[in-house]
């Protein structure tokens, strides 16, 4: 097994106190952000970090060179870096931990890239939801503020550049750059159409550039070792790392950075330690709700974002959530589903009513009232909500439904044909039935039912009427010797 | 909005104006200002509504249109403990649903209300970033990792339970 985890995002995370800035500096800390203002034309950076081939870590791995390189051509008077840390794919804290860890490197980075772009103000778009990454940044702030790597005039080279933060209020749509913006402005947060991109028209209509917290972590360390460095790490088009938190039913859950190109299933046997319990791996899901769920056969693909993309999901922030033999995948995808639901906006209508109704068939499937033509309609409804939905969540809530229709079909069929959840997940195709082996008749079980549904003399076995039974599952929780079962 | 009306009180209303002038009294600042007013008074009423877009001579719909599409912004007093379960992915993965209902079940109420008594609110919420402890739930400040549906019951007895002994005394 060749080790492919790899720290560079994440390089401090854990190993200095990110309340003391004399750490940061002591490995070689705003070394990058001096050499850049002191000795590099702008031009000059970003073209080192074209060069580096860094992509964009928060989703959709625009190459941030390029995207500096727009913001820097942008005439205007009054130009804006921000830092998306809003974070909202449930089940990944990849920021977070960054923000908590290693504050110094992201208001480092903020520096260089107002440097590049012409940009004298910053902000930072944190979730609420994050008191110490919030607390931890205000320490960074002001020490580097009082060091003067903040500030009026930085290393004497007439550049100023200040930072403040800005609030999220849990929304998740937020983390759009656009909504971000009008968010940041005071408004609802809801996406506007791009064009105009942020770095065109952005925070109070001036140019702004964007970027994830994961992304620029990275930049100093590229400042300081190099392009050519950092273009030696990952694939052909993915370059350098990418932190991913694994959770789910794996037995070594948490943050892992690895290099791009490892495969999935480095990550969930080797790294992961394998699936929890002995039990037999179904699926990994990356990209959060945008993403999609992938199975066995993509298992010794290298992720890198093409590869993702190829297969029906995506890199997204990092989210990785590993499955078992007891997940319906139906269910998963409702789940998925849901979420969307909830944080759509509502500006534009396929998103809106779309996924609404994608969620209804959903409902209807896990229910058993789910027939073939419905699972012809989710698919079409899927391709429709991405073609023609506003913004990138409208634009990629269909994929978890549209990956496992793909990957996991037959397991659709069965809740719609044989009205079966293979995985026993799915109450309402379940039913109770009373082992005879451990069914000793204490009665427990027919006392505890509501409606009367199972039978049965005092010791001798009991049965269930399914005609009668609710489905409650009082009879379960009531029964000592496990004799209740669902199947 | 909520239903029974509340009167503020003169120093309350001097409390919130004072937060619109920290903020310059920028309409671009409302989500701050809604921020520093939650944390005073722990919701966001119809009235208090009123007296911020007032100062900062916003239409009242507007801030209110606001407050609504941001689930962090609640209308709804919270409990005294406000209970709070991560439905994230990887909650959800490890049966975060099955906890949920235990609790709706015991405390009687649905997500987003508070129990009658005023003791306990419901909310959820997705991925506070301790996964590795799925399923977890808040109440208050405190976390419980790895909770299953019979832990639910001694959660809420040691809540409650620490409240009655507080008023023994
Ligand atoms: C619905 C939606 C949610 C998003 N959430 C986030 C987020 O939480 N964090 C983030 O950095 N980017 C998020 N993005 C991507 C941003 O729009 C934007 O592409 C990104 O911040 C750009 O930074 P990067 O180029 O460094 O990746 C989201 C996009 C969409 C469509
Ligand atoms: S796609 Fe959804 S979230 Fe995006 S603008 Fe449309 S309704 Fe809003
Ligand atoms: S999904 Fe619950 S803590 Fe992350």
């Amino acid at each position: 097994m060749t080790n492919r985890q790899l720290r560079i995002a994440l390089r401090n995370c854990g190993s200095i106190n990110p309340e003391r800035i004399e750490e940061y500096i002591a490995g070689n800390g705003y070394l990058s952000l001096g050499k850049v203002v002191t000795g590099m034309e702008p031009k000059q950076a970003i073209q080192l970090l074209i060069d580096s081939g860094l992509r964009g870590r928060g989703g959709a791995g625009f190459p941030t060179g390029l995207k500096w390189l727009y913001a820097m051509n942008s005439e205007a008077d009054q130009k804006y870096v921000v830092c998306n840390a809003d974070e909202g794919d449930p089940g990944a804290f990849m920021d977070r931990s960054i923000l908590e860890g290693d504050p110094h490197s992201v208001l480092e980075a903020m520096a260089i890239a107002g440097y590049c772009i012409g940009a004298d103000k910053g902000y930072i778009y944190i979730r609420a939801e994050y008191p110490l990454a919030i607390r931890r940044l205000k320490i960074a702030i002001s020490q580097a503020k009082e060091s003067g790597l903040l500030g009026e005039n930085i290393f004497s080279s007439g550049f100023s550049f200040d930072i403040d933060l800005k609030y999220g209020a849990g929304a998740f749509v937020c983390g759009e750059e656009t909504a971000l913006i009008h968010s940041m402005e005071g408004e609802r947060g809801e996406p506007s159409l791009k064009p105009p991109f942020p770095a065109e028209s952005g925070y109070l209509g001036m140019p702004t550039n964007v970027n994830n917290v994961e992304t620029l972590a990275n930049i100093p360390v590229i400042f300081e070792k190099g392009a050519d460095w950092f273009s030696k790490i990952g694939t052909e088009k993915s370059k350098g790392t990418k932190v991913f938190a694994l959770a789910g039913k794996v037995n070594n859950v948490g943050l892992i950075e690895v290099q791009m190109g490892t495969t999935l299933r480095e990550v969930i046997f080797d790294i992961g330690g394998g699936i929890r319990e002995g039990k037999k791996f179904k699926a990994v899901q990356t990209g959060g709700p945008s993403g999609g769920c992938l199975t066995e056969k993509h298992l010794d693909t290298p992720i890198d974002y093409e590869n993702l993309v190829a297969n029906g999901s995506m890199m997204g922030s990092g989210g990785m959530i590993v499955m078992d033999e007891d997940d319906c995948m139906v269910s998963i995808a409702r789940f998925y589903l849901e979420f969307s639901v909830d944080e759509s906006c509502g500006k534009c209508a396929p998103c809106r009513i779309g996924n609404k109704r994608l969620h209804e068939l959903l409902d209807r499937i896990c229910q058993g009232n789910g027939t073939d033509a419905d699972l012809e309609r989710l698919r079409n409804l899927g391709e429709v909500i991405k073609d023609t939905s506003l913004c990138g969540l409208g634009q990629s809530s269909p994929n978890p439904v549209l990956s496992t229709l793909d990957n996991f079909f037959e397991e659709f069929e069965s809740h719609v044909r044989d009205k079966k959840c293979p995985a026993g997940v799915c109450r309402d195709l379940l039913e109770y039935f009373i082992l005879e082996d451990n069914c000793v008749g204490c009665t427990a079980c027919a006392r505890a039912c509501p409606v009367g549904a199972i039978t049965g003399e005092r010791k001798e076995l009991h049965v269930v009427n399914t005609a009668i039974c609710i489905k409650c599952g009082a009879c379960m929780e009531k029964c000592k010797f496990d004799a209740v079962v669902l199947i | 909005m909520s239903s029974v009306k509340i009167e503020l009180r003169k120093d309350q209303v001097e409390k919130i104006h004072a937060f619109c002038d920290q903020c310059g009294n920028e309409p671009g600042e409302l989500i701050n200002i809604l921020h520093r007013t939650q944390e005073e008074f722990g919701y966001l009423p119809a009235e208090i509504q009123e007296v911020i877009a007032d100062k900062l001579a916003l239409p009242v719909a507007k801030v209110y249109g606001v407050v609504t599409f941001y689930s962090f912004f609640t209308m709804i007093p919270k409990g005294e403990f406000p209970i709070s379960i991560c439905t994230g992915t990887a909650c959800y993965v490890r049966g975060a649903e099955k906890v949920l209902s235990e609790f709706k079940k015991l405390l009687d109420i649905q997500v987003g209300e508070t129990s009658a008594d005023g003791k306990f609110s419901l909310s959820c919420l997705r991925c506070v970033g301790a996964c590795g402890l799925a399923p977890v739930v808040l109440v208050g400040d405190k976390t419980y990792g790895r909770i299953a549906p019979d832990d639910v019951k001694e959660i809420l007895e040691e809540a409650g339970g620490a409240r009655t002994r507080g008023q023994g005394d």
